[in-house]
């Protein structure tokens, strides 16, 4: 009797806790504890309900439900690793770690067992060359763009010319924050300004020495390459040191509220990079609020929507159920593959008309994938913060990357690590 | 004078002041260790819990009200006001010593005569559950802490020392608090242990806990008492560190600041734990001054590790602590 109750009651959890095999199954690799639990809780909790509204609101995609798996990663890429490794075998479509380190492990992995990798706007960025980096995607824009945006949004303030100008780079000293190094360094020796590399150990939780170093260097622009609690130090100290905040730039990862409130009014006029919009004034937020935070099923306590970095998991859930339904075009099946998918993501087109009939018009800028073309326009926005209204503004549009400079450094990258690994071009 | 002549000594102030705020973290690991002999891993995550805990109080934050939310279907959030800062300290300060008495009661009590290395894994085991403890009552986002503290440059100091010298210096506000507290807190404690007959008992059992229960002294008495004193420290560290980055999850890293103090100014020590404070804060400043350029920068967090094994290599049991005597 007792063998039996066991059994049935096994049975009962393995039911419970088993998608149905035909569910879109997505595993989320987020980070809810630890160091970087700020940013990685918004950022989740957009992911997350993205899919519930598609599930509440259209039945799933294509008539298919879609489970998110959860797994914690802690921001630690050994543990991102082991998270890819527990849930890849349950039919796993597509992999979105939020971490640069944990992207450049799982590079390998997916090529090997052939499944999606999407990486917003962090990640490799040479893997926007499709034609060497079969499995990964990181459109719209990734870090070269990004330190290429900044660089043009500071050449049109300075009448097109920095010749002789002095830029600091303050950034986390990791794979992530050393990224657009070369891109930068590549852009001064165009542009005749001075580059400043000025690194930020982890966490970032004491950065005397980097900003007593800026205030004798007096840099005419800071801009700043963090995560986490560097982010919101780093704001401070500039305020602390009286740095005019208006020459202060940000990459898209140190401009959410998280990065500006600790600071108080002494971050006001603070300038971070967009690849999106923002703010609550979308019609997608009608819907969420009432098939998801009404309902009581969002993933978190629903105090983070229309956050900055809650927009941002949003957007990715966004672009990989676009991604989904395109593979499900294309194969002509509602229940994809990972393989399928890839090609979904490889073929996808979102367009500004697609964007607003989604309930997000403007909020962010069309692109077409390609084969040899993963990573997107790579255009991004400068946005502003207002301390008295805790909100930010966007000051222009969407600025187009310098491909002039950026295309042969994706180029080289991504050739070299076709060459250490024996890929073949492909899309030839 | 040339410029680099008053930079440097600019840095140097900089991170004799930095260092007040590492020493304010290895107060807490200094108390518990003297009294008890636990390296108490989970000093830092106490910081965290205790800021948490300050600004949910000022704040007017329902603990636990996710969990109370998502159990009884309710939207439970705030109590309806906010609480002024220095009743808010009080009440975090009476947190921490009911955090005392359940850390006593719960844990310490139930490995008397324990190795110290069962104490310390025990003190791993305390840290992670008092971080998920102050997930779920306070929640994992940032949080602002405004209790009134100056922030910035000091003008005064700037122009002062612009008119002597021809250089203005920048020196935080923030860090002038943080010296003249850290200052307050050592004269207390200085106090404490020499005049009171708690501060005494404590002394006793530090220095021999077979000989201070058979005088009478509670052993568990005096756990309680120390854990409060250093969960109230904690919540000085919390306060001061949390002032400056807003509270978030990261500052329990903060005690990662305090372990070359330590091992430099000894782990039995509280001028110890100042004064190895202050020469780590200098050290690692003037090094990143110094040599960083050359080595690519980012050198602080390893570089106060290597500065404290030096040390370790002269004095194993750092600048103040007591000296290591083995007979045969």
């Amino acid at each position: 009797m007792k063998k039996t109750f066991a059994a049935l009651a096994a049975l009962a959890i393995a039911a419970s806790t088993v998608p149905a095999s035909a569910d879109l199954m997505i595993p989320n690799l987020s980070y809810r504890t630890g160091p970087y639990a700020a940013g990685g809780i918004p950022y989740a909790d957009g992911f997350n309900d993205y899919f519930t509204l598609l599930n509440e609101r259209d039945g799933g995609i294509g008539g298919e439900k879609v489970v998110i798996t959860e797994c914690e990663t802690a921001y630690n890429t050994e543990k991102g690793v082991e998270c890819y490794e527990a849930t890849k075998g349950n039919g796993a479509l597509v992999y979105n770690p939020l971490s640069t380190g944990i992207t450049y492990q799982l590079i390998p992995k997916v090529a090997a067992d052939g499944i999606p990798l999407y990486t917003p706007g962090y990640g490799r960025t040479s893997a926007a060359n499709g034609k060497v980096f079969e499995w990964v995607f990181n459109y719209p824009a990734n870090y070269w763009d990004a330190a290429s945006v900044a660089v043009k949004y500071l050449l049109e303030q300075n009448g097109g010319s920095l010749d002789g100008k002095k830029i600091a780079l303050v950034y986390h000293n990791s794979a992530y924050g050393k990224e657009p190094i070369r891109t930068l360094t590549e852009l001064s020796k165009k542009h005749g300004f001075t580059l400043v590399e000025v690194p930020v150990d982890h966490p970032g939780q004491e950065q005397k020495s980097q900003w007593l170093q800026i205030r004798r260097d007096k840099p005419d622009y800071v801009v700043m390459w963090g995560w986490g609690v560097m982010n919101a130090v780093a704001i401070q100290e500039a305020a602390n040191i009286n740095y005019p905040m208006e020459n202060f730039i940000g990459v898209w990862w140190s401009g959410s509220e998280n990065d500006v409130m600790p600071a108080g009014e002494g971050a006001n006029g603070y300038k971070s990079l967009a690849m999106h919009g923002t703010g609550m004034a979308y019609p997608v937020y009608d819907d969420l609020r009432k098939f998801v935070i009404d309902a009581g099923k969002a993933s978190g306590a629903g105090d983070q929507v229309g956050s900055v970095l809650y927009s941002r998991g949003m957007y990715a859930a966004l672009v990989i159920s676009e991604a989904i339904r395109k593979a499900q075009e294309i194969h002509g099946t509602a229940a994809i593959t990972a393989a399928q998918l890839r090609d979904g993501f490889e073929a996808l087109e979102i367009t500004e008309a697609r964007m607003a009939e989604l309930g997000l018009p403007n909020f962010g800028q069309p692109f077409a994938a390609s084969c040899e073309d993963h990573g997107g326009p790579g255009a991004a926005m400068i946005q502003q913060w207002d301390a008295a209204s805790k909100t930010w503004s966007l000051k222009t549009g969407f600025i187009a990357p310098d491909d002039e400079v950026l295309v042969p450094l994706v180029m080289e990258d991504s050739g070299a690590f076709a060459a250490e690994n024996n890929i073949a071009e492909r899309c030839n | 004078m040339p410029d680099t002549f008053w930079f440097a000594l600019e840095v140097t102030l900089n991170g004799l002041m930095a260092g007040v705020m590492y020493a304010l973290v290895a107060l807490g690991f200094v108390l518990i260790f003297k009294a008890s002999g636990i390296f108490n891993y989970a000093q830092g995550v106490l910081a965290l819990f205790a800021a948490l805990t300050l600004v949910g109080i000022m704040e007017g934050q329902v603990p636990f009200s996710h969990l109370i939310n998502a159990v009884f279907g309710t939207s439970l959030h705030h109590i309806g006001f906010k609480v002024p800062a220095l009743l808010a300290i009080l009440l975090t300060a009476g947190v921490m010593v009911i955090l005392a008495v359940l850390v006593e009661r719960y844990i310490l009590k139930h490995l008397v005569n324990q190795e110290p290395i069962i104490l310390f894994m025990a003190t791993i085991g305390l840290a992670y559950f008092l971080e998920g403890l102050g997930d779920v009552m306070w929640g994992a986002d940032i949080k602002t802490l405004d209790v009134g503290l100056p922030k910035g440059i000091s003008d005064t100091i700037e122009a002062t020392t612009y008119d002597l010298f021809g250089y203005g210096f920048f020196i935080d506000k923030l860090d002038i608090v943080a010296a003249l507290v850290a200052a307050l807190l050592v004269t207390t404690l200085t106090l404490f242990s020499q005049y009171s007959k708690q501060g005494r008992a404590l002394r006793a059992v530090a220095d021999d806990h077979q000989a201070a229960l058979s005088v009478g002294i509670s052993l568990r008495f005096i756990w309680v008492l120390v854990w409060s004193i250093a969960g109230i420290v904690a919540l000085v560290a919390g306060i001061m560190w949390g002032s400056k980055s807003g509270v978030q999850f990261s500052l329990s890293l903060i005690a990662l600041k305090a372990l070359p103090v330590l091992m430099l100014g000894g782990f039995t020590s509280i001028p110890g734990a100042i004064v190895g404070g202050l020469i780590i804060g200098m050290g690692e400043k003037l090094f990143e001054f110094f040599i960083g350029p050359l080595v690519g920068g980012a050198t602080e967090n390893w570089f106060a590790y290597v500065l404290a094994l030096v040390f370790l290599v002269f004095r194993p049991q750092g600048l103040f602590g007591e000296r290591i005597i083995e007979r045969v």
